[in-house]
């Protein structure tokens, strides 16, 4: 537990332990003329060096929104109210045995030294939209060559080595040439690729990739997938992997952390999240997600209604107004906290004891999921 | 070009009767201009000579990846865009059939309300400054019915088909969720009574918990209303949800045709394996089983020789670099266009015991 504020340097072998990053009730609000959206409301995680976490989690559910308060690259407007982000970090960025420091990044003034110093080299981003990331009138290896310069030491033409390097180990074939193309000279996959490129070539230990497979097709995805996962064991990096696709979850996390509405309904291993769900909400997702291992032509069990508005969010736990197992004055008036019901496994809601964490006796336990009403 | 069309005589239903729709041979190329004097340089292929059949009351399922035509082909079917060649023979209710890829567009009017479309797009294909009354009620003044308090009516019947509120009516459309704008999609689509619906990838800009009403609900439309849909989509598990027969495109052809547990489970054509190799499976404790299949879809600009899929398949040999395989039917109802398709041995997708309902 890290209850010191500022920069401390401590030696690394007490340190190996310790999660890599760590996100302790972080809170990232809206504040708009209509009224402040609560994007973020409350959010805990760690990322253990060399495992991949990864956030699932519908649309508004700020999911993103808690990647850009760890990189502090929050909109106008958008601003962290609450919350610690205590990141692991290498003294010498160059040096992946130099001795490392805890640094709060909350702390931090989003446009310091030292926060620029932290994006790219020790926490990279593989944005969604591969065509949005790159400059269409820059050379994909100029921009990579941008990054690289930035934040290593080393003359142009080293940089334009590692650049070729990386692009070698993404994948990409003939990487001397395709290292001079424009962004729209590259297909898809490539493109996807190249942003990985990009996102590894300072050597960072946590990688965020915020959706990274879904603007691509099926088979390319795949191979994408593929690619992350032997980067990510041939490095030991660590990958936050921001999702919709339950899918690509269940094949990339160890943990798992979902999300619904600004904050966390239930975290654990990817396996208790897959096979021992707790939460209702978690349930009922798995339950309503089309398989090609299902039977066709059978009715899906629904989650009756839809995502609230971000400005009317529904009082007590966001999920009640949506969930078969509503408790009137329980889930409606308050708030629930993580509790813990098995070994690191962690469930947010009411019917769960906050004492111990066991199941109390409900009476709509084993209500079947009801039909959609509107 | 020898007859790659299946036979006739599977195609009947059990009543006997042809298809609803079949389409042969359809091709949609699209020209690439260059230079001043616009001089023709290139043709994207981006339908090449695809042949298919929809039954009536039953859902087709139209799957590949981006690029591969399969929009292309839907528009072409509702004649949004006018095929380069081939021909979408349509039944009409009195069993007459005609060829809708010859006739001209006031021809054309009579089959416009038999044949409807739900977009992929629920935000962009609402106009926002029309009210949900406007938009579900037009097809219905366009096509005659001018009296208000009537149209009020089928609206009102249309909007508790699709599970919609009838005091929603006056509201427009920033008022609803993505889920409901859908609903509001399909109360427009089906206004006409339409006999044939093509939805082109109705659900895939919904959220998850979302995307399962949707698909409900076009089930249960389509019991109710003896609709026949003719499903676009990316997502082979939304497919394999509501398909009764499966297609699958790729790169401006169409590979492979089969009822959908024989298709998932004993696919005969390599590219229609490895797509279903390639999804991802909410599974963490299988984790090994995602194959990918290597290099790029190939361009429909510049398509390699012979089949369009040899330069990406494992089983490639001489004859698939040179010759461009037909369409056939191998088994009944089962049609592959792969040379090789009675030797190989392709593994699909058992049905998993525990998530059967």
């Amino acid at each position: 537990m890290v209850t010191q504020t500022h920069p401390l340097v401590k030696p690394a072998s007490d340190l190996t332990r310790e999660p890599l990053l760590r996100v302790e009730d972080l809170k990232a609000y809206f504040f708009m003329d209509e009224g402040i959206v609560r994007a973020v409301d409350g959010v805990s995680f760690d990322v253990m060096p060399g495992k991949v976490v990864g956030i699932v989690g519908e649309s508004g559910c700020g999911k993103s929104v808690t990647m850009k308060a760890i990189l502090q690259i929050l909109e106008a407007g958008a601003k962290i109210v609450n919350g610690k982000v205590t990141l692991r970090s290498r003294i010498h960025h160059g040096d992946p045995n130099s001795a490392e420091e805890l640094i709060e990044l909350t702390h931090l003034h989003p446009n310091s030294r030292q926060m620029r110093r932290i994006r790219g080299a020790e926490i990279a981003l593989i944005p969604q939209e591969p065509m949005a990331a790159f400059s269409p009138v820059h050379t994909v290896g100029n921009q990579i060559m941008e990054t690289i310069l930035l934040h290593q030491d080393v003359s142009k033409k080293e940089a334009r080595r590692i650049s070729i390097d990386v692009f070698r180990a993404v994948g990409i074939s003939m990487p001397e040439q395709r290292i001079d193309s424009y962004s729209w000279q590259l297909s898809g996959g490539l493109r996807q690729r190249a942003i990985i490129a990009m996102a590894l070539s300072c050597n960072p230990r946590l990688l965020i990739a915020d959706e990274p497979t879904t603007a691509i097709d099926v088979t390319t995805q795949a191979q994408i997938l593929k690619l992350l996962r032997k980067l990510q064991e041939e490095r030991q990096t660590s990958i936050i992997f921001i999702t919709h696709d339950l899918g690509v979850i269940a094949q990339m996390a160890d943990e798992v952390v979902v999300m619904y509405l600004g904050m966390v309904m239930e975290k654990g291993s990817a396996m208790k999240i897959f096979k021992d769900a707790q939460h209702p909400y978690t349930q009922a997702l798995l339950r309503s997600i089309p398989s090609v291992q299902s039977h066709p032509r059978v009715k899906l069990p629904t989650i009756a209604g839809s995502i609230a508005h971000p400005f009317n969010r529904p009082k007590g736990c966001p999920f009640h107004p949506r969930c078969t197992h509503f408790m009137r004055g329980v889930c409606d008036a308050s708030q629930p906290h993580l509790v813990e019901v098995d070994e690191d496994h962690f469930v947010s809601c009411f019917l769960y004891s906050e004492a111990d964490g066991t199941k109390k006796m409900n009476k709509t336990d084993a209500a079947p999921a009801k039909e959609e009403s509107l | 070009m020898s007859d790659g069309l299946p036979p006739r005589v599977p195609k009947a239903d059990a009543a006997g009767k042809s298809p609803l729709l079949e389409v042969r041979h359809l091709k949609k190329y699209f020209p690439i201009y260059k230079g001043v004097l616009r001089k023709l340089v290139n043709q994207v292929r981006a339908v090449d000579d695809v042949s298919l059949f929809v039954r009536e009351g039953e859902t087709l399922g139209l799957v590949g990846e981006s690029g591969c035509g399969k929009t292309t082909v839907s528009r072409c079917i509702l004649r949004a865009i006018d095929p380069t060649s081939g021909e979408i023979l349509f039944r009409e209710a009195d069993d007459k059939v005609t060829n809708l890829a010859a006739l001209d567009r006031s021809e054309l009017r009579r089959f416009r309300p038999q044949m409807q479309m739900i977009f992929q797009d629920p935000f962009g294909s609402l106009n926002p400054r029309m009210t949900i009354f406007e938009i579900v009620s037009e097809p219905l003044y366009v096509n005659g019915m001018r009296s208000k308090t009537e149209r009020e009516d089928h609206v009102a019947e249309l909007l508790r088909l699709v599970g919609l509120r009838t005091e929603y009516m006056a509201r427009y459309p920033h008022a609803f969720s993505g889920g409901q704008r859908q609903r509001i999609g399909i109360a427009r689509a089906l206004a006409l009574n339409p006999r044939l619906v093509v939805a082109d990838e109705p659900v895939s800009a919904l959220d998850v918990s979302v995307q399962a009403q949707v698909l409900n609900l076009m089930l249960d439309l389509q019991q109710k209303l003896n609709l026949t849909y003719l499903f676009v989509a990316h997502d082979l598990s939304v497919v394999k949800h509501i398909s009764d027969r499966v297609c699958v495109m790729y790169v401006g052809k169409l590979v492979e045709m089969a009822t959908t547990e024989e298709l998932f489970q004993a696919p005969r054509h390599p590219y229609t394996a490895a797509l279903m190799m390639a999804v991802p499976r909410p599974d963490p404790s299988s984790r090994d089983i995602i194959q990918d299949l290597p290099g790029e879809v190939a361009s429909p600009a510049n398509p390699p020789s012979g089949c369009y899929f040899h330069p990406r398949c494992q089983f490639a040999t001489e004859v698939c670099r040179t010759q461009t395989p037909e369409l056939r039917e191998i088994t009944p109802d089962h049609f592959v266009s792969c040379h090789r398709a009675e030797e190989l041995h392709l593994a699909g997708i058992k049905v998993n015991q525990e998530t059967q309902i």
